[in-house]
């Protein structure tokens, strides 16, 4: 009887025995202004010179929106340069939307993501120092850009944040051997 | 004698675009710097101004607008207007990559005096010098070659429309022109009919002089290679321009040569 537990028990924490997660966790904040758009966020991992190692997410109007006036229908993909150091230092090179990475804006709120190194976008990543980035902006509000430094793969459990000051909140960044 | 010829001298100066009117002129974008997979429009306006970049003088011609795509095509601008304070268009970007836009000023300026004693004043081209009367007195040409330009990108930028046309002075950006940022360094090269032009004294504004005190100008000189580096202190919209005057001409009646070459770039915040 507890063989069998046992047994089980190490199947289902064998994965994380040879797969290196991590757990980010995003907020946007609740914003009290007359108009309120969701924010188009990426979030990548960049290396020491700044170019990017591995796309996270890219949250983005993915449908055509509609102009009120004119009606004339307009793609959420034209603000994507908005995303100024994403779009400067990966979007511009890649065609949306990017498989597994990119999807729908998302509310003001807490949003969790997990990875692991042995699936994209994380598999593959060299032994290195880098720095995640989290970017928002919105329309009619601001823009904003928060970095946390880390060292990949991770020897021991480490819990990283940062505190955004206006268009992002906390951003934690858990990382598991 | 002495007097005439200063007083000539003047008058060409005058009737020279570009060059030396205290007036900045000016090709601004809209936007430089465009998301892919949309219905990327720029609208354009052109100016010379006292002001950089609000419209407080007069309207740029637009006859002489060459607008190149990424692939080498050019383009027709749309909805061309002329206004009192500036002229405008719009460009309907369909392919990814950069876009050259320029205003190329070309042509031969005289200044003579005709049969009856009167001072005339000329403008055209070599071709069309026999327009001169054969007996005019004083003759005097200068040849002027001047350009404006700016550069747009939709999606990834491109280097197609920025490599050197090998005509009078350009820019050949070595920093792309629609990737530059506060705070970091860029690296252009000048270069006078394909040659580097070494000692240029180039002068980088930024826009919204109205609402500073200062100019605030960015005095750059050219190395040996014609290259020169500047880190941008700030975003913004910048007008850069390089003058040379008293350059021998092409253009084989012509007196002397000047030249003149004004670029608006944009800079995005980091």
């Amino acid at each position: 009887m507890r063989v069998p537990a046992l047994i089980a028990c190490l199947a289902l924490a064998a994965p994380s025995a040879f797969a290196a997660t991590v757990q980010l966790g995003i907020e946007i904040p609740r914003m009290d202004v007359s108009e309120y758009h969701r924010p188009y966020v990426a979030v990548w991992i960049e290396r020491e010179d700044r170019s990017v190692a591995a796309n996270l997410a890219v949250w983005y109007q993915n449908k055509d929106g509609k102009d009120a006036q004119s009606g004339k229908s307009e793609p959420g993909t034209k603000w994507l340069a908005d995303l100024r150091q994403w779009w400067r230092r990966s979007g511009r090179e890649q065609t949306l939307p990017i498989d597994g990475v990119s999807g729908a804006t998302r509310p003001a709120g807490q949003h969790q993501l997990t990875f692991s190194d042995d699936k994209a976008p994380l598999a593959g990543l060299a032994a290195g120092k880098y720095r995640l980035v989290v970017e928002a902006a919105r329309e009619v509000g601001g823009h904003e850009l928060v970095g946390i430094a880390f060292e990949w793969p991770p020897q021991a459990p480490q819990h990283l944040s940062a505190q955004g000051e206006h268009e992002l909140g906390a951003i934690r960044f858990d990382l598991n051997p | 004698m002495k007097a005439t010829m200063k007083w000539s001298a003047f008058a060409l100066a005058a009737c020279l675009p570009m060059l030396a009117s205290a007036h900045k002129a000016f090709l601004v974008p809209s936007t430089t710097v465009l998301s892919e997979g949309s219905d990327a429009w720029v609208t354009f306006d052109a100016a010379a101004s006292n002001d950089l970049f609000n419209f407080n003088h007069r309207p740029l011609p637009l006859d002489n607008l060459v607008v190149t795509g990424p692939d080498g095509a050019k383009l027709s601008p749309q909805n061309v207007a002329r206004g009192e304070l500036r002229s405008s268009f719009d460009l309907h970007l369909e392919k990814p990559g950069t876009y050259r836009v320029a205003l190329a000023n070309s042509g031969l300026f005289a200044n003579y005096v005709d049969a009856k004693g009167e001072k005339k004043r000329w403008r055209g081209t070599a071709e069309k010098l026999g327009e001169i009367p054969a007996d005019a007195k004083n003759v005097e040409i200068a040849q002027s070659d001047s350009s404006n330009v700016s550069f747009v990108t939709l999606g990834k930028p491109s280097d197609g429309v920025l490599k050197p046309m090998g005509n009078g002075l350009e820019l050949v950006p070595v920093t792309h022109p629609n990737d530059l940022y506060a705070g970091e360094a860029a690296k252009f090269r000048f270069l006078l009919d394909g040659k580097p032009a070494k000692d240029l004294k180039v002068t980088v504004l930024a826009g919204g002089t109205r609402y500073r005190s200062r100019q605030d100008e960015m005095a750059l000189t050219t190395d040996a290679n014609g290259e020169f580096s500047i880190t941008w202190p700030a975003p913004g919209m910048y007008w850069l321009n390089a003058a040379l005057e008293a350059q021998k001409p092409t253009v084989a009646k012509a007196k002397e040569r000047r030249l003149g070459y004004t670029a608006t770039f944009e800079v995005l915040p980091q």
